[in-house]
């Protein structure tokens, strides 16, 4: 018999309602669980670890012991959603993703968006992410962001919201895939009882779109990784091996006569296009950081002429970052003449004295986040901070207001997952991936959930500790 | 395929095969070092230091050849790029590197050897005991050798670790038979017939693990002249120079491309001198001259492999 911890009152439960019933989509699993002994689905557990470990699904985490390597904690128990909801978030995600490369191609281009007085041109040209070296590029099919994950969440309300855009080198695909070859291992009963949506068709469907996004026929795909002790190198490996594509490092690749080669046994061989999972700044040495041993000398002066395709193009963060978020609405609406079907969490962007005014005075209850960063790092929850927490950063606010913006601490909902005291809830997360090519976006039923492994806690960035577990996108129960 | 890709399954083989030469190696001459006849256990593990061309560096940090610096200088220091220790860690990282081109038990084999060497190197060699470390070093190369063989698919991968492994046995095998016959020469006649001359080409037989071969092949007593033979000419031998050049000449042509032609004409000519020579030729040559022009070619075989395969500009 399990021991199940209910869900806190005032929060929204994926599994429980208010009063404690299961909801729909979760009954059959439900009834399913409580017939499991804690011992099995700890024994589960280490069989998953050890499945792990033998695939070698490892994270390198900076700042630890050089090569330190570790597994990303996974729980057993699976986020399921119901069919129904998963299309709403779906065409949520793909009407956010096709603005916002709308949005990127106006920005490299004509700038209507500035022009119209949508967005104020210095959140342009002052942010760190525009790459003048892109404007009037033209790129093939008008996509900048080829790959985009985006980050959802719901409030105790169980709204739905969008917390941010990954549009750069968006990275945990790997991760849904592998959950998912586990879950099926450890529990093919599950499978078998209930139509659960398949997702590790996505490295077929990111090798189509890669390929989609070059205007040579069969062209030739490598992803561009920054090496081993990249942090998510053992994603770059999976994806290229599930691919059948070379992973290539910055010293594989060469510039010669206006195209790039890579160095093979038999030769040069041309490259078509370049997922890369190198930032902007070390791609190319000679127009972007000099240091960068991680790039190809030469990259952009071919990119710019049309010979090679990186996916995601350079440039595309500005369309992610936290300064520009608050935008994204108005860009739904301004390029697409549709009403935003996912909602933005309110923001303030302390760059306005009367947002700042507030947010200083409501430092305790509100988050707090650099706008250019990224993994849960320089970030303040100011309900979990200590008093000098927030002094501090009250200081570092005040020094440079255009640096942060503040959100409402949303409590995000909560999922069970599977403790040593047996069944208890935590703060979850939702990243799906959107793949991008010209045509209607793509997407695999559910996405990567992010789960905050100790009670209460709010931060499911796996730098910081998160974990991750399978998510389900079910058809709902026939009654 | 990659040019660094198959550059890191080249050293990756490579390097296993030189920890297991090295044991090999290492194996005979202490074993020598405590024969009776022998005045000065010393003198014995010279040879390992003047096989391997580490004479200077060992010489730059000991005042003395003592056989217990030697056997740790080429076992567990972590300061001699050439010991076994580095050889494996390096050969791990190397297969790291290609985990996406190996098969899954390949690189269990390897990365388990790491952990288990780190395991004998907390403890040191005086606890686990030289000789079954030296066994231990021969079963992981085999058991190494018997995952990519049973595993892995038949494509320029797998062929790049096959020439890692025939360069540098080839490199090995002309090294300790040239200093071999070198010390065998200083210390009395190189053919003779006394028990220390015996025990010295039988440990070389013994270090190659050619000792059965020579006795089925060979119905007379062991001396320096058929050993030559033997490790230089020998069709059957598998660490014989013959056997390694022709490993060598078939798979240069079968990786897939037109890359190097120049490669595959060095490795197709010394081939041919050895497929079609003969003991009279070596011997009127002087042993220790044909071995230094063989190990000429095959580190010239090696730079060609390197410039035409590994680093293609």
């Amino acid at each position: 018999m399990q021991s199940i911890t209910p869900p806190a009152v005032s929060g929204f439960d994926e599994m429980f309602a208010r009063e404690g019933a299961v909801r729909p989509h979760y009954s059959s699993y439900h009834g399913w669980l409580l017939g499991q002994s804690k011992e099995l689905l700890h024994r589960k557990r280490q069989e998953a670890e050890l499945l792990f470990h033998r695939v070698g699904i490892t994270f390198n985490v900076y700042g630890e012991e050089s090569g330190a390597e570790r597994l990303i904690p996974f729980d057993v128990v699976p986020r399921i959603i119901p069919e129904q909801e998963w299309r709403h978030l779906e065409q949520g995600t793909a009407q956010r993703v096709r603005a916002l490369n709308q949005f990127l191609d106006d920005i490299y281009h004509g700038q209507e968006i500035i022009r119209a007085g949508r967005i104020p041109a210095d959140q342009i040209y002052g942010n760190a992410h525009y790459q003048p070296c892109m404007q009037d590029v033209d790129l093939p099919n008008q996509v900048y962001s080829h790959v985009s994950g985006v980050d959802l969440i719901r409030d105790g309300e169980g709204t739905w919201y969008v917390l941010e855009d990954n549009l750069r080198t968006p990275s945990g695909v790997s991760y849904m895939i592998e959950n998912r070859r586990v879950m099926m291992r450890l529990f093919p009963e599950l499978f078998a009882g209930q139509s659960v949506a398949p997702v590790e068709h996505y490295p077929s469907l990111l090798l189509d779109t890669l390929q989609h996004s070059s205007a040579v026929p069969y062209p030739t795909v490598v992803l561009l990784t920054p090496g081993r002790f990249n942090s998510a190198y053992f994603e770059h490996a999976f994806l290229a091996q599930q691919m059948g594509i070379e992973l290539v490092e910055g010293a594989d690749l060469f510039v010669k006569d206006g195209f790039v080669y890579m160095r093979t046994t038999a030769g040069p061989q041309r490259v078509d296009v370049i997922y890369r999972r190198i930032d902007d700044d070390f791609l190319d040495p000679l127009a972007f950081n000099p240091d960068s041993m991680l790039g190809v000398p030469g990259l952009l002066s071919v990119y710019r002429q049309g010979k090679v395709v990186l996916a995601n193009a350079i440039g595309s963060g500005v369309g992610d970052d936290k300064s520009i978020y608050p935008y994204v609405p108005e860009m739904i609406r301004f390029y697409l003449g549709e009403e935003p079907i996912l909602e933005n969490v309110p923001t303030r962007l302390c760059r306005r004295p009367e947002d700042l005014q507030y947010v200083l005075e409501h430092l305790p209850e509100l988050v707090v986040k650099e706008v250019h960063g990224a993994g849960g790092y320089g970030m303040l929850v100011g309900p979990a901070a200590s008093r000098e927490e927030i002094e501090s950063f009250r200081q570092r606010l005040r020094a440079r207001p255009d640096n942060y913006i503040a959100q409402p601490t949303l409590s995000l909902s909560t999922c069970p997952i599977f403790v040593e005291q047996g069944i208890a809830p935590r703060h979850i997360d939702l990243r799906p991936f959107v793949l991008s090519d010209g045509r209607a976006p793509r997407m695999v039923p559910g996405g990567l959930t992010r789960v905050a492994m100790n009670a209460g806690s709010l931060v499911v960035n796996s730098s910081q500790g998160g974990g991750t577990k399978d998510t389900w996108v079910v058809e709902a129960p026939s009654c | 395929m990659l040019s660094r890709t198959a550059s890191d399954l080249y050293w990756l083989s490579r390097l296993v095969e030189r920890a297991e030469n090295t044991a090999r190696m290492l194996d005979v001459a202490w074993n020598l070092s405590m024969m009776p006849f022998v005045a000065n256990p010393r003198d014995e593990m010279i040879a390992p230091l003047m096989i391997s061309g580490s004479h200077e560096l060992y010489m730059s940090r000991h005042d003395d050849v003592q056989v217990r610096e030697v056997l740790h200088f080429f076992t567990l220091d972590q300061d001699n790029p050439g010991s076994i220790f580095n050889c494996l860690r390096l050969a791990r990282e190397n297969g790291h590197a290609v985990r996406g081109k190996i098969t899954a038990e390949m690189w269990e084999s390897i990365n388990s050897t790491w952990l288990e060497l780190k395991e004998i190197r907390r403890g040191g060699l005086d606890q686990y005991g030289a000789s079954a470390f030296f066994d231990w070093v021969k079963k992981r190369s085999h058991l190494f050798r018997g995952a990519t063989y049973g595993t892995i698919m038949r494509n320029d991968a797998f062929r790049f670790l096959r020439i890692g492994t025939f360069i540098e046995r080839a490199d090995n095998t002309a090294r300790i038979l040239d200093v071999k016959y070198q010390i065998g020469t200083l210390y009395g006649v190189p053919s003779g017939g006394d028990a220390m001359d015996f025990y010295r080409w039988h440990a070389l037989l013994h270090s190659v693990g050619a000792y059965e071969s020579y006795r089925e092949l060979y119905s007379e007593a062991i001396n320096a002249d058929r050993v030559a033979e033997l490790l230089i000419l020998g069709a059957e031998v598998p660490r014989s120079l013959r056997s390694c050049m022709q490993m060598l000449c078939e798979l240069l042509p079968a990786i897939e491309g037109r890359a190097g032609q120049t490669a595959k004409r060095l490795a197709a000519v010394q081939f041919a001198r050895l497929q079609y020579g003969d003991l009279e030729h070596v011997l009127d040559t002087g042993l220790h001259d044909y071995l230094t022009d063989f190990l000429r070619r095959i580190n010239e075989l090696a730079d060609t492999i390197r410039e035409e395969y590994l680093e293609v500009v």
